[in-house]
């Protein structure tokens, strides 16, 4: 068997802004294997709530993985409760990741300096912080690494993504900090161009970026987000429609498990 | 016999289940349930619904919780009897659980297209689905009435000689005269119960939190009326019954038995627990050792006896 689920000890749990928790969990060595952009999905000790909360990874570190969430609802209210020295189950890692050696191929495809950006919105920051530490492993020095990062309003996880990255520019809505605006905005206002774009943030922020990266004709890949049942391809409950970038047949792929990263122009993007 | 000296198999329409903790249909996937833990653990595998066609499925979000429960609009999203006899089914085979069939329609020769294929095929029985109540032609139309209950069995009965099982809605006022009635046209088997018709709405955005607005609801919250039900049918009909609507443990499986079910189906408990089957059924396994069961009809018979 190559997935299960796991007990994991809660060994911090932190409000790092207001109603944005950062959750440590030590959980064994089954995280040996984890690829950016994967997530894990949570059972709250609540059985009144059945369903897993799939929750993005920010970092993994052999027996640690941390997670940052928001308090959107009932769950997430009930787990930011959730102290430090408890424990909890979660399965192993699930999903695909964000694919680095496409990545890393178009790159080295080409001659002189390259450019990676990171463009993600929310709660679309978190995985950055693991797909920036992974890129930064596999570096050469003719690559540049930058994340161009939106908030609402408080901004987070800035520092770790600096510790990774050689550019981090933020944009906040309401304009507490960094530019005002959205982060596209930003991205067009400071001439943000890349090589390759990976993103991960609300669908309306994906979808603009899709059109961009088309124009430019430059490679993207989106990590999307869709409402899961059992996250881990059984039920069927949170399809996306895909089209081939060969044949360009439509087709229903599942979110929890063909995604939830796919190359931005295999997207369906208007349904 | 298994290792702990019980008799865990029964027989289904000459059907020989190894155990009786099957999976219900929509609710696994050989590949990606597989990932967590042996298949051949299983007495039977019934598929995800299959049409003739591909079907599309409806719009996102799918899934809602609910408290104890959720609900689905999937709409019977599938590849087609094509794809399933291509891709899916010698995958399937692979394995020794016996293999279930569930077979989708928008017309009553739609269903039968699909039977006469897919009942053709190295399969050993078909699960007719006339109760989702996610798709607006076909499904629950034919499993609300028992007159068009009766016909759609009449109907697949001509076209395959594999052992058919009809799965039941409980969206009807009397289950047991739908039993009644696709009994008496040569079905084999009845599942039941399929998700309750339910609804969620967000109140802060003021709509429906499905994107098909009413769903099928499953899982704990439902186990009551489930077994009301197969208790109710074990008395209209002699054909076996196959019992499911939110088993989460083996006493929960026991339950059903007691109710008179012959076999059960794991469902959302699997979407909760990926693992649930197994643990259901060792579970089980671990009550008849309690009370010393020694096969299931000593369960059934056990709640019969006492209660008659």
């Amino acid at each position: 068997m190559t997935k299960a689920i796991i007990e994991a000890q809660i060994i911090d749990h932190t409000e790092i802004t207001r109603d944005v928790y950062r959750i440590t969990l030590q959980c064994g060595s089954f995280l040996s294997g984890v690829s950016p952009g994967q997530f894990i999905n949570l059972y709250l000790n609540d059985k009144s709530m059945l369903l897993p909360r799939p929750l993005s990874i920010c970092r993994a570190e052999a027996d640690r993985v941390v997670l940052v969430y928001r308090v959107v609802g009932k769950g997430t209210k009930e787990l930011s409760g959730y102290q430090s020295g408890g424990s909890l189950l979660i399965s192993t890692p699930l999903g695909r990741g964000y694919d680095l050696d496409d990545v890393f191929r178009t790159l080295d495809g080409r001659s002189g300096y390259g450019r990676i950006a990171l463009v993600a919105g929310g709660l679309g920051v978190p995985p950055m912080v693991e797909l920036a530490k992974a890129i930064r492993k596999r570096m050469t020095g003719r690559i540049k690494l930058i994340a161009a990062l939106g908030f609402r309003d408080e901004t987070f996880l800035i520092e770790e993504l600096e510790s990774f990255c050689d550019e981090v520019q933020i944009a906040v809505e309401n304009g507490s900090a960094g530019f005002q605006g959205n982060v596209l905005a930003m991205m067009e206002k400071q001439g943000a161009e890349a090589d390759y774009y990976l993103s991960c943030g609300p669908r309306p922020m994906l979808k603009a970026l899709a059109v961009i990266c088309s124009g430019r004709n430059k490679p993207l890949q989106v990590s999307l987000e869709e409402r899961m049942g059992c996250g881990y391809g059984a039920c069927v409950g949170c399809a996306c429609k895909t089209k081939d970038r060969d044949s360009g047949t439509v087709k229903q792929k599942k979110v929890c498990k063909d995604g939830p990263v796919f190359f931005g122009e295999e997207v369906v993007w208007d349904e | 016999m298994n290792d702990h000296g019980l008799d865990l198999s029964v027989s289904i329409a000459g059907v020989l289940l190894e155990n009786p903790v099957t999976v219900a249909s929509g609710t696994f996937s050989a590949r990606d349930s597989g990932e967590f833990y042996d298949i051949n653990e299983l007495g039977a595998i019934i598929t995800k619904g299959v049409a003739m066609e591909p079907w599309e499925g409806n719009p996102t979000p799918r899934i809602a919780e609910t408290y104890g429960g959720m609900l689905n609009s999937v709409g019977l999203q599938n590849p087609g009897a094509d794809a399933f006899l291509r891709e899916e089914l010698p995958y399937l085979k692979m394995f020794r659980p016996k293999i279930i069939v569930n077979i989708v329609g928008k017309t009553v020769a739609a269903y039968c297209s699909a039977a006469e294929k897919l009942g053709g095929a190295d399969v050993d029985m078909l699960e007719i689905n006339i109760s989702c109540p996610n798709i607006k032609e076909g499904g629950i139309s034919f499993g609300a009435d028992p007159k068009t209950a009766a016909e759609i069995t009449r109907e697949i009965k001509r076209v395959t000689a594999k052992p058919i099982i009809m799965k039941l809605t409980p969206n009807v006022a009397d289950i047991s005269e739908i039993a009644r009635a696709v009994e008496s046209e040569g079905a084999d088997c009845v599942s039941l119960i399929n998700t309750l018709l339910g609804m969620r709405i967000d109140v802060h955005n003021k709509r429906p939190v499905l994107g098909n607005q009413m769903g099928g609801l499953s899982g704990p919250a439902i186990k009551p009326v489930a077994v009301r039900m197969v208790y109710q049918v074990r008395r209209a009909v002699r054909i076996p019954i196959i019992g499911l609507g939110g088993i989460m443990t083996g006493e929960d499986a026991a339950e059903f038995l007691m109710a008179g079910a012959d076999a059960v189906s794991v469902g959302t408990a699997a979407l909760v627990d990926p693992t649930a089957p197994v643990r259901i059924k060792q579970e089980l396994i671990d009550f008849m050792q309690q009370y010393g069961y020694r096969n299931l009809r000593e369960i059934r018979e056990s709640f019969l006896n006492q209660n008659n």
